[in-house]
């Protein structure tokens, strides 16, 4: 419907706004409320607080293990204790974090980004949040049993019922099942979503970019959460029904899992990353007042990326015993993959470029992004290179190499989301002091940590140790490490001291506090339960831009107290 | 506009200067120390290659960051909102982008050309030094105790000629059994955490796991192999000098993962060839005094001590 508008704009119509909420509905109150609510606003922001406690609990388990290798040869934490917190950290981190976070943001932002009132389908909405808060209640259950301790891939067969007896295996399953269903559901809801309810004159040309990133990660979820899905339905019947299918003594094979684990396993890192890529896209061009550069290019690399994600996984197993033309496939394809995310990184620091750059707290975390995303980006194609591959893997060097995506990435992005859209959910402002001074302990509190961890992967320090012995540099660099994470700890408090205390003191906001792109920016701070009274036509990608510029016209021409309605507006 | 404003402004510097830290620290470790930098070289020649083409890996890399980094701090200084300026109202240029669309993908066909000639060297094992261990002549050219399974074809050197050594994993510990030239595989002399190799002899591993994944990895002499139930994996290395070179198992395999250790010690082919026959001695006799108690239980004397 809406492609068909585009196509029969007039430009002479003029019709008067119709406006058919004639009551804005009270928003209800009281703990019940939001129990039962399937308000895409609420559940976008319950999603993005229980994520972002999971987020400080996994953090919490990462300051433990590097309180434990802060020197060598510690007896501080015992073997089993620190396997399942780097396991429960790794665990936590993805399937109750990053993954789900950005669900968060998306929940929140996408249907006030695309002029909707609500979600396709408002109840499976709650649903795949109440699964994904149910996957980690039962998971971190386990941890007053029997926590798990085979790290987040699960490796067969030491994740079988031989070698893990105890039922924390079996909690993580229940988590990956869990939370896979959560998240399933709430993929198909988005790309319901974004294919059918978008405002009128928004074709795909003019979707804004981090919806377009909603909607690849929707599509990666359907693609790869069945493989997983069904892969640990294998584990599940393996370890406690009689099968075999990773036994190899039964003629099972443990190679099996390994592919089918990273065959969802990569993708998830796309899944990750890509709509960190969106929330980038959408917060530089509105600090650097200047047009994303390359607006086709930037949605055309995040298709690619997600093709080409699903095409990539045997990259983490390039030392098991394969043949060397499927070494060969994996190491092009990983290759491949960074030249659309070159693009991308290209097209940002062109959008800078002849910019006028405001730096606001969240410009200031895209633009540790990009700078740190290089780094992770540069040391992924090293890693791709499969004999340097067989050097380098399980050391600490794939571990820094992945938290500058995941961390220098993701979470970076996750931030600049955060203090972006906190005016528009709250109606307040966050502190840009405390915002910098945050910025500022995260950025260098992280390169401490993880740059020297490069080098410790050199040195021949392997992951998954509880301790190691005091050779070469590695107790000097282990203790940089450390101190590193507890600056970035620090500089995390520092946020969350600033949400805490903007909520309720922050000053108010507005409809547009930054003077942004996009129509989610349009209605009021927060948003009415309606969200919107009246949608406008959507012109171009940038349609609040479009609206200010006709309002200064308007201005211009009219007394100053004409009301700043849109010239054609339709039913929200 | 906002230049009253001294926030921006101070924000900006801050900014650089964290970046430009970055890029100092990144360069100052150069001489910092070569084991920081890159994996490393031992005395072994695939090793040695894998480490060469991870610093032409980096040397490409390195302008690349640079360009990047130097491109996203100029942009900051130079383009920060300021009194009077103006965005330029730039939407793309298709141009440049099918240019740098194309740089990169040019830079990864230069990376997959480096990396597949340097694969030979690193795959296939050259035949040994002439200071090796005379394979025939020590009746070590036997085959590794391969039990069935699946995976690569063992490598194998030109000349035909290698000590092949079968490598298995098990929770935690790495046992090394040695070939010999007769049938009866219970006899063959075998060691456990410390392998002894000769020197400029070219010796191929046959890696296996007998209960879950392990993964075989001595930095010195090349790169990790997973050891998999069910699998054979293989790699090689020749050591050019003695001495001792240390690994650990690299994959999570349980709760003493961390001291799953691994060594080699590489010494002189004499000095093999007597620690091999010691070895085989030793076993010869334990096994001529078990047979000896087996033949006075069975008789039904009492064996002395007993």
């Amino acid at each position: 419907m809406a492609a068909a508008e585009t196509t029969t704009r007039t430009k002479t119509l003029q019709p008067l706004p119709q406006i058919v909420a004639r009551t804005v509905e009270r928003a209800p109150t009281g703990w019940l409320s939001w129990l039962t609510t399937t308000d895409h606003k609420r559940i976008g922001i319950m999603y993005l607080v229980s994520t972002f406690a999971f987020f400080l609990i996994g953090g919490a388990e990462a300051l433990l293990m590097r309180v434990q290798l802060a020197v060598p040869e510690n007896n501080l934490l015992d073997p089993s204790t620190y396997n399942a917190l780097f396991t429960i950290h790794g665990t936590t981190m993805i399937f109750l974090f990053v993954v789900p976070i950005m669900a968060g943001f998306g929940n929140y932002v996408v249907p006030l980004m695309i002029g909707a009132r609500d979600m396709a389908f408002p109840k499976l909405n709650a649903l795949s949040f109440w699964l994904l808060t149910s996957g980690g209640l039962v998971f971190y259950a386990s941890l007053f049993f029997n926590p798990v301790e085979v790290g987040w891939f699960a490796y067969a067969p030491l994740s079988t019922g031989a070698y893990s007896p105890n039922g924390g295996v079996d909690a993580w399953i229940f988590l990956i099942h869990l939370t896979g269903i959560g998240s399933l559901v709430g993929a198909i809801n988005f790309y319901a979503t974004i294919a059918n309810m978008r405002a009128p004159g928004m074709g795909w040309g003019r979707l804004p970019l981090f919806v377009w990133t909603i909607l690849i990660y929707s599509i990666l979820l359907i693609l790869a959460l069945p493989v997983i899905a069904g892969a640990v339905t294998l584990l599940l019947t393996d370890r406690n029904f009689g099968t075999a299918f990773f036994d190899p003594s039964q003629g099972g094979d443990a190679l099996l899992w390994q592919h089918l684990f990273w065959f969802f396993g990569h993708p998830e890192v796309y899944i990750m990353v890509l709509p960190a890529f969106g929330i980038i896209s959408e917060v530089l061009p509105v600090f650097a007042r200047k047009p994303i550069f390359g607006y086709k290019a930037i949605a055309a690399a995040t298709v690619v990326i997600a093709f080409l994600g699903l095409l990539v996984w045997a990259h983490h197993m390039f030392a098991t015993p394969s043949p060397d033309v499927l070494l060969a496939f994996f190491m092009i394809s990983s290759f491949l993959i960074s030249v659309p995310t070159g693009v991308k990184i290209f097209n940002w620091v062109a959008t800078l470029w002849r910019g006028t750059i405001e730096f606001k707290t969240p410009l200031i975390f895209c633009i540790g992004f990009i700078s740190l995303f290089v780094i992770g980006g540069i040391t992924g194609v090293m890693l791709a290179v499969f004999p340097v591959d067989w050097q380098l893997t399980d050391t600490y060097f794939v571990v820094a190499h992945f938290h500058y995506v995941l961390v220098g990435g993701s979470v970076f992005a996750i931030f600049a989301g955060i203090y972006y859209w906190f005016p528009k959910i709250t109606g307040r402002m966050m502190s840009e002091a405390l915002g910098k001074f945050s910025f500022a302990l995260m950025f260098i509190g992280f390169n401490a940590t993880f740059l020297v961890q490069h080098s410790l992967g050199m040195e021949g320090m392997v992951r998954r140790v509880y301790e190691y012995p005091d050779i070469g540099s590695l107790a000097a660099l282990n203790l940089v490490s450390t101190i590193g994470s507890f600056i970035l700890g620090l500089g995390v408090l520092v946020t969350v001291v600033n949400v805490v205390r903007s909520v309720k003191k922050g000053t108010y906001a507005g409809p547009d506090p930054w003077k942004a792109n996009t129509l989610e920016w349009f209605t009021e701070s927060p948003p009415p339960v309606n969200n919107f009274d009246a949608v406008p036509r959507i012109r171009s990608v940038e349609p609040m831009k479009d609206i200010r510029r006709q309002v200064e016209r308007q201005g211009a021409l009219e007394p100053p107290h004409a009301a700043p309605a849109p010239e054609h507006s339709v039913t929200a | 506009m906002r230049s009253k404003d001294p926030q921006p402004r101070r924000a900006a510097t801050l900014l650089c200067a964290l970046l430009a830290t970055l890029a100092a620290l990144a360069l100052l470790a150069v001489p910092a120390s070569a084991g920081w930098l890159s994996p490393g070289a031992g005395p072994s020649g695939n090793a040695q290659k894998i480490n060469t083409l991870y610093w032409i890996v980096l040397i490409i890399s390195i302008p690349i960051f640079l360009g990047v980094e130097g491109a996203l701090i100029y942009a900051m200084v130079k383009f920060r909102a300021r009194k009077g300026a103006v965005a330029a109202q730039i939407r793309g240029n298709t141009r440049l982008e099918i240019g740098w669309t194309l740089g990169a993908a040019v830079i990864v066909v230069v990376l997959a050309v480096v990396t597949f000639a340097f694969l030979p060297a690193i795959r296939n094992p050259p035949p040994s030094g002439p200071e090796g261990l005379d394979l025939r002549r020590a009746g070590l050219t036997g085959e590794p105790v391969v039990e069935g399974g699946v995976g690569r074809q063992p490598p194998v050197p030109e000349d035909g000629q290698a000590l092949n050594i079968d490598v298995n994993g098990q929770q935690y510990v790495w046992r090394y059994t040695y070939p010999d030239n007769d049938e009866n595989d219970l006899n063959n002399v075998f060691a456990y955490e410390q392998m002894v190799v000769p020197t400029d002899t070219t010796v191929v591993l046959s890696i296996r796991a007998q209960d879950v994944a392990h993964s075989w990895w001595i930095p010195a002499l090349g790169g990790k192999f997973d050891a998999i139930p069910g699998y054979t994996n293989y790699t090689w290395y020749n050591v050019s000098e003695p001495g001792v070179w240390g690994g650990r198992c690299a994959e999570l395999c349980g709760r003493n993962h961390a001291n799953m250790v691994a060594s080699v010690r590489a010494v002189t082919p004499p000095e093999f060839q007597r620690w091999y026959t010691n070895k085989r001695r030793e076993i010869a006799q334990a096994n001529e005094a078990a047979a000896r108690q087996r033949q006075q239980v069975e008789s039904g004397t009492p064996a002395p001590g007993a």
